[in-house]
This record gives C-alpha cells, sequence and structure tokens, in this order.
C-alpha cells in the first residue's frame, strides 16, 4: 500500500505535464478556432493587437530572440571563464568562498533582478549612449541582467561538466609538456563538451522563459524591432502584463495567452529534451 | 656531446615557442580570474544598489507652513476651535468649506477634530517632494539641502531609513510614508505553508518511490526524464497551469463556497489556497530531484546491513535510510521553499490582489506577497516608490537569508550525530 501511494507521488510528475498539455492545449484550441484568428496569421503576422484583432506573434518572438541573445552574449562566456578558472586555476580555499557566493547570486528572487534592471542598467545605459537613443524600457537592460542571473546556472553546470573530467587527463597532458591553459582549453574543455552544451541549451531555455525582469524593465507593448534600445514586449512580458489586469474568461484575450504560453512551453519543453539528449549521445565515459 | 645533429636542430623549434606559450598561459589566467572578479562585482553592485536606495534624504513640504498661520503669536497647536475654524474658513475653497460642514457642522466638532481638519486640508504635510539615494546624500549634502531651500522654502529635509520596524508592520497603504509590507509578509507566510503541506509529503514520496522501489522500466524513465524536464518549465507556465485549474476548474473549492465560506472577497479562487497549491506544484520537480540526491547518498551498506536483520523494505526506508539521508532532504526542502518565496510571475498569473491593506483571515483569503509588493512599487512611476521597493527587496532577502542560515544550522546539527 505504501508503494502505491509512493508511485502516486511519483506519477504526479507525469500527470502535471499533462495537465499543462492540457489545459494550454484546450484553451490555445478554443484560441484558433475563434473566426478572428488565423493560424498562419498568428506564427508570420507582424502585428500583436489584440483590439484590432491582430494575433500574429513574431514581435513577441523577436523581443524574446533579442533579450535571449543579448543575455547568452554576456552569461556564457563569462560563466565558461568562470567555471574554467573555479574547476582549473583556484586553489580550494579561493573555491570554498566563490561557490557559496554564486549559490547566493542563484537564490536571490528574480524580481530583485528586475529591480537592478530598472534602476541601476537602465540609468547606466543612458548615461552612457545618451537618452535620445535609449528608452527607458529597452530590450537591453534586461538582456544584460538576465545574463547576470543565468550566469551562476551556466557556471555551475559547466564546473560540474568540468571537474567531472577525470586527474589522468590533464596529468598526461601536463607529462606532454603543455601549460596549464593548453591542458584547459584542449584537453578538459573538449573532453567536457557534452555537459557544457548541455549548460549552454538550459542557459537559453531559462533566458526565454524568464518573465519579472522583462515585464518590469523591458517594456509595455509588442513592438517588432531588433534595435535593443527599443522597448518591446516578450512573450512571457505579454502574459504577465495581460493576465495581471482585469481578464475576463473565455474573452479572446485569456485565450491567446494560452496560445502564447504553448508556444512558450513547446520551445522551452523541446530545449529541455534536446539538453538531455546532448548529455546522453556525446557523453565521454571514463573509467 | 655527441648528439647527432638533428637534435640539436630542433630545439629551436620547441624553445623559441615556449616563452610565447608561457605568456598566453598568464593572459588568459588574467582573462578567468577577471571574468570571476565580474561576476562579484555585479553581486555588490546589485546590493549596492538596493541599499543605496533604502537610505536617503527625504525633502517633505509642508503645503502651508504651519508657523505662517499662527495667530497673535499663539501656534496653532494652542489656538482655540473658533480661531481654528477661521483658520479654515480663510484657508479652503468655499465649496471644501460647505463639504466640511455638511459632512459635520464644524462648530458641532470637538477642537481635537478640527485641529485634525487644519492639518489635514490647510497645512495638508506630508507631500514628498524630493528623494536622494544613499551616496548621493552622503556626497552632496549642502547642494541638495540649498536645491531644496530655493524651491520649496516650507519643506524640511531628514535623512530617513525607509526600512523601520513601521514598514515592516504597517499595512500596505498609497501613502508611500505610511505604506508597509505586513500585508505582504502574511500573505507569503500563509501560502508557503501551504506550500509546505503539500509538496513536502508528495516530493520526499515520489523521491523514495524513484530511488528505492522504481526498476529501470520504461514507466519509471519516463517519470525521471519527465521530472527532469519540468524542473525547466519557467515559472509562467504553472501560474497558467493554477489560472485554469485551481483557479476556474476547482473555484468552488478553492473559494471555499463548497465550504459554505461565501465571503464576497474571496470570490473567483483568486485566494491564498490557490497560490500555495501552485507554487507547491511548481516545486515539487526541483524537491523531488533535491531529495532523491540525498538519498542516494546513503551509502548502501546500511540497506544491506538492515535487510541482513531481517527488516522489511519499507522498515529499512523508515528507520535508516529516511533518517540518514535527512541533512540533505531539510537542505533541499528548505531550497525549494527560498524558491516558492521568490516567486512572482505565477502568482501575478492567477491574480495576486493588487491593493489589499487588510491581513489575509485564512485559506479562503485575497492575498499580496512580498516578490508581488515589490514588483508593483517597481512599476510606478513616482520615485518614491521606488525607495520602499528597496526596503521590501531588504526585508525579502533578509528572510531568505535568515532561511538559509537556519537549513545550514540544521544540517549541521543533523550530521553531528551521524557517526560513520
Amino acid at each position: 500500500m505504501v508503494r502505491g501511494f509512493l508511485l502516486f507521488c511519483a506519477a504526479f510528475s507525469v500527470l502535471t505535464t499533462l495537465g499543462i498539455v492540457y489545459e494550454l492545449g484546450k484553451e490555445a484550441l478554443l484560441f484558433f478556432r475563434n473566426p478572428a484568428v488565423d493560424l498562419l496569421e498568428f506564427f508570420t503576422g507582424t502585428k500583436w493587437q489584440p483590439q484590432a484583432g491582430a494575433f500574429g506573434i513574431l514581435p513577441l518572438v523577436t523581443a524574446t530572440l533579442v533579450t535571449t541573445l543579448i543575455a547568452m552574449l554576456i552569461a556564457l562566456p563569462l560563466g565558461l571563464a568562470v567555471a574554467i578558472y573555479l574547476s582549473e586555476y583556484a586553489s580550494s580555499r579561493a573555491r570554498n568562498i566563490l561557490k557559496p557566493i554564486l549559490e547566493i547570486l542563484a537564490g536571490i528572487p528574480t524580481v530583485v533582478y528586475g529591480y537592478f534592471a530598472l534602476t541601476f542598467m537602465t540609468p547606466v545605459l543612458r548615461s552612457i549612449f545618451g537618452r535620445d537613443v535609449v528608452d527607458i524600457y529597452n530590450m537591453a537592460s534586461g538582456g544584460l541582467v538576465i545574463g547576470i542571473l543565468i550566469l551562476p546556472l551556466i557556471t555551475s553546470m559547466s564546473e560540474d561538466a568540468l571537474s567531472a573530467v577525470p586527474r589522468s587527463l590533464r596529468e598526461g597532458s601536463y607529462a606532454l609538456g603543455a601549460t596549464k591553459l593548453e591542458t584547459a582549453l584542449k584537453i578538459v574543455v573538449p573532453a567536457a563538451i557534452s555537459g557544457l552544451a548541455a549548460a549552454f541549451v538550459v542557459g537559453i531555455s531559462r533566458c526565454i522563459g524568464e518573465t519579472m525582469i522583462v515585464a518590469i524593465a523591458v517594456g509595455a507593448g509588442p513592438n517588432l524591432t531588433l534595435n535593443p534600445f527599443k522597448g518591446a514586449e516578450t512573450m512571457t512580458g505579454h502574459i504577465v502584463r495581460i493576465s495581471g489586469g482585469d481578464l475576463s474568461y473565455d474573452s479572446i484575450d485569456y485565450d491567446s495567452l494560452f496560445a502564447i504560453g504553448l508556444v512558450l512551453f513547446a520551445i522551452t519543453f523541446g530545449l529541455n529534451l534536446f539538453s538531455q539528449r546532448i548529455v546522453r549521445r556525446f557523453r565521454e565515459t571514463y573509467e | 656531446m655527441n648528439l647527432p645533429k638533428k637534435h640539436l636542430r630542433q630545439r629551436p623549434y620547441f624553445e623559441p615557442r615556449l616563452p610565447q606559450r608561457n605568456r598566453m598561459a598568464s593572459i588568459w589566467q588574467s582573462v578567468f580570474q577577471l571574468s570571476t572578479t565580474i561576476g562579484m562585482i555585479t553581486l555588490a553592485l546589485l546590493l549596492f544598489t538596493v541599499v543605496n536606495q533604502t537610505f536617503g534624504l527625504v525633502a517633505i513640504d509642508n503645503k502651508v507652513d504651519p508657523a505662517s498661520l499662527a495667530v497673535n503669536g499663539l501656534p496653532i497647536e494652542e489656538l482655540d476651535q473658533q480661531t481654528l475654524i477661521n483658520i479654515i474658513k480663510q484657508n479652503v475653497s468655499p465649496g471644501k468649506f460647505r463639504q466640511l460642514e455638511r459632512e459635520e457642522p464644524l462648530a458641532e466638532r470637538t477642537r481635537e477634530e478640527v485641529y485634525q481638519v487644519v492639518v489635514d486640508d490647510v497645512v495638508q504635510p506630508n507631500e514628498i517632494v524630493g528623494t536622494w539615494t544613499l551616496v548621493e546624500s552622503l556626497t552632496m549634502r549642502k547642494a541638495i539641502l540649498t536645491e531644496v531651500e530655493q524651491e520649496y522654502p516650507q519643506a524640511s529635509v531628514s535623512f530617513t531609513s525607509w526600512i523601520d520596524p513601521q514598514f515592516v508592520t504597517s499595512p500596505q497603504s498609497s501613502d508611500v510614508l505610511e505604506a508597509g509590507v505586513r500585508t505582504a509578509i502574511l500573505g507569503s507566510l500563509y501560502i508557503i505553508i501551504i506550500t509546505i503541506v503539500v509538496a513536502l509529503p508528495v516530493g520526499i514520496g515520489a523521491a523514495i518511490y524513484l530511488e528505492e522501489y522504481a526498476s529501470n522500466n520504461w514507466l519509471n524513465r519516463l517519470i525521471q526524464t519527465n521530472i527532469n524536464n519540468l524542473a525547466g518549465v519557467p515559472s509562467i507556465i504553472y501560474g497558467m497551469l493554477g489560472l485554469a485549474i485551481f483557479v476556474r476548474t476547482l473555484g468552488p473549492f478553492t473559494s471555499g463556497a463548497i465550504f459554505g465560506i461565501s465571503d464576497t472577497d474571496t470570490a473567483n479562487g483568486r485566494t491564498i489556497l490557490s497560490a500555495g497549491l501552485t507554487l507547491a506544484i511548481l516545486v515539487l520537480p526541483l524537491l523531488i530531484i533535491n531529495v532523491q540526491e540525498a538519498i542516494r547518498a546513503v551509502p548502501n551498506s546500511l540497506r544491506e546491513g538492515s535487510y541482513g536483520l531481517g527488516a522489511t523494505q519499507w522498515q529499512t526506508i523508515w528507520h535508516h535510510v529516511l533518517p540518514n539521508a535527512m541533512p540533505g532532504i531539510l537542505t533541499g526542502a528548505i531550497l525549494s521553499i527560498s524558491r516558492a518565496i521568490g516567486e512572482t510571475a505565477p502568482l501575478v498569473v492567477i491574480g495576486a490582489a493588487t491593493y489589499i491593506t487588510f491581513d489575509p483571515t485564512g485559506p479562503f483569503s485575497k492575498f499580496t506577497t512580498l516578490p508581488i509588493q515589490i514588483y508593483q512599487w517597481t512599476s510606478r512611476a513616482q520615485e518614491e516608490f521606488h525607495n520602499i521597493a528597496a526596503a521590501a527587496i531588504l526585508v525579502l532577502l533578509v528572510l531568505l537569508l535568515s532561511l538559509n542560515a537556519g537549513a545550514i544550522l540544521l544540517r549541521n546539527r543533523y550530521a553531528r550525530n551521524k557517526n560513520y
């Protein structure tokens, strides 16, 4: 009997997934059935104006892409460098200090990062590039801060991957006269590439799903632009803004949120599956 | 020195490149160190920004200087009722005066009430005309004072800490100087209790099943993959799930209607119960993964020793595996709870109340939480709301930090009792 209960607990997670797919799918289906909506227009339309009956998801998607790109440009090199430093260079004392600090960074709620983006990053950007160039709400500050947000995630995943490479490989490399840098970059990093790639993909998925930073700092209106200094609205930001207001069930606004949610869920779920596949496929096993 | 000439000739190929290689190595080492430093600086900047906004100079203007209202050299505190009524008559618009009379004739009010009217409607205190950050306040104090002096001669400038006991204990208010986070803290605590009660048993149960019972078949592999994937689903998706299931479909249950509670305030199912259940589902995957790791770390010899003495599987789990995994389980639980406390997006989606000033009374109350409060204040355009948002962030960070410290203490305590 205990076993049955425990199995139910474990199976509960599958129920959750089914629940998400069912609920998102049901409402999204209602949305696509609506005569005002055209499936082709949904994926290719360049305007998202529910009041005007224009439902093209592209402006929301481009905003998500721009913030994600900026974030990854910050977090990937920085995270990788910190991970290499922690796993290859740092003394155990330095590691014991630095890793908890990274954990603290990872534990700070995202709304605090949003506050940071609006009250620190945006004024800094505006004073560097000029007030005419940079809007109060802009994708650059949101993207930069998302980069900072996922830095600990990328670092700790990469560091795990690097430390899992056996010592013997490093020692073999040193014995052949390689420097520390050559060992790190030419031996350890390639050996850990599956873990690093997984960190990269999971990082992207986190960026895409990040909500509070973009809701606070990126803007409050869909805007089809690739200029990072302009305000725009990401998929997540749009869902939060609309559902934060008064929303009546069964309205087309309500259903449209679930359609966006379904797209979001499909992208992130796919990326997560992909990252697990990478790890399984390209993992180098040593023994 | 009979080495063949060939070897002598090879040396130059190796040696000249060596300094260059070493130079590259040291350059890159400093790049790696620099990156790490940048990471640390960011954390410092983040905390600095919050603290910088929490303390600083504030200029508060009284619309009318109380001293100018003095009659015959007596300050308004000491004037009698009739004089006060005259002051009101002279200083407010006729329409406003009629309205005051309509509410209750001024002559029939007590002196204290009339005095209060003078303060509220004539003096109109507590209008914030300017706020400055901590750094500005410390470095440019003189310039700020002269600037305020010129623009608002009546204003008084004082150094204010936006976070103080009054801020923690007062309910929400539209007046920045009186606003507090009491409602939000209580809301957060209520929700967390529900999250813990629901998520902890299910999470630990699932982890026990996956680690101790599950054989390697397709169903269990599916469950495991699925849990790993759910941990990566954006939190806002959980919010939509909560909105569709707990708020809408289970509305009668989560609003308390089927228990005969028909408070109009709790209608629609946008209640503490819905929020707690949503967050429970949200943290479950993370919790399960953490608890699994804790259980996996228990050495197999313990299990085998227990079986060797004739214990059943459940006895082994209950008496040996769980107690030994307890420090890890506790750490995982507290990590998950911290995550739930900081979550904002899903609660916005399921419909946190934007403005409530009364304490939540139970699971069927409307709610607001600390992160939601921070979000709302941050979204306001006025600068002073950013100051109280910063103060609320400090409260939130202190709460999370003490939770984590508690986790470490608990873990150390359990770890000491272990002696293998």
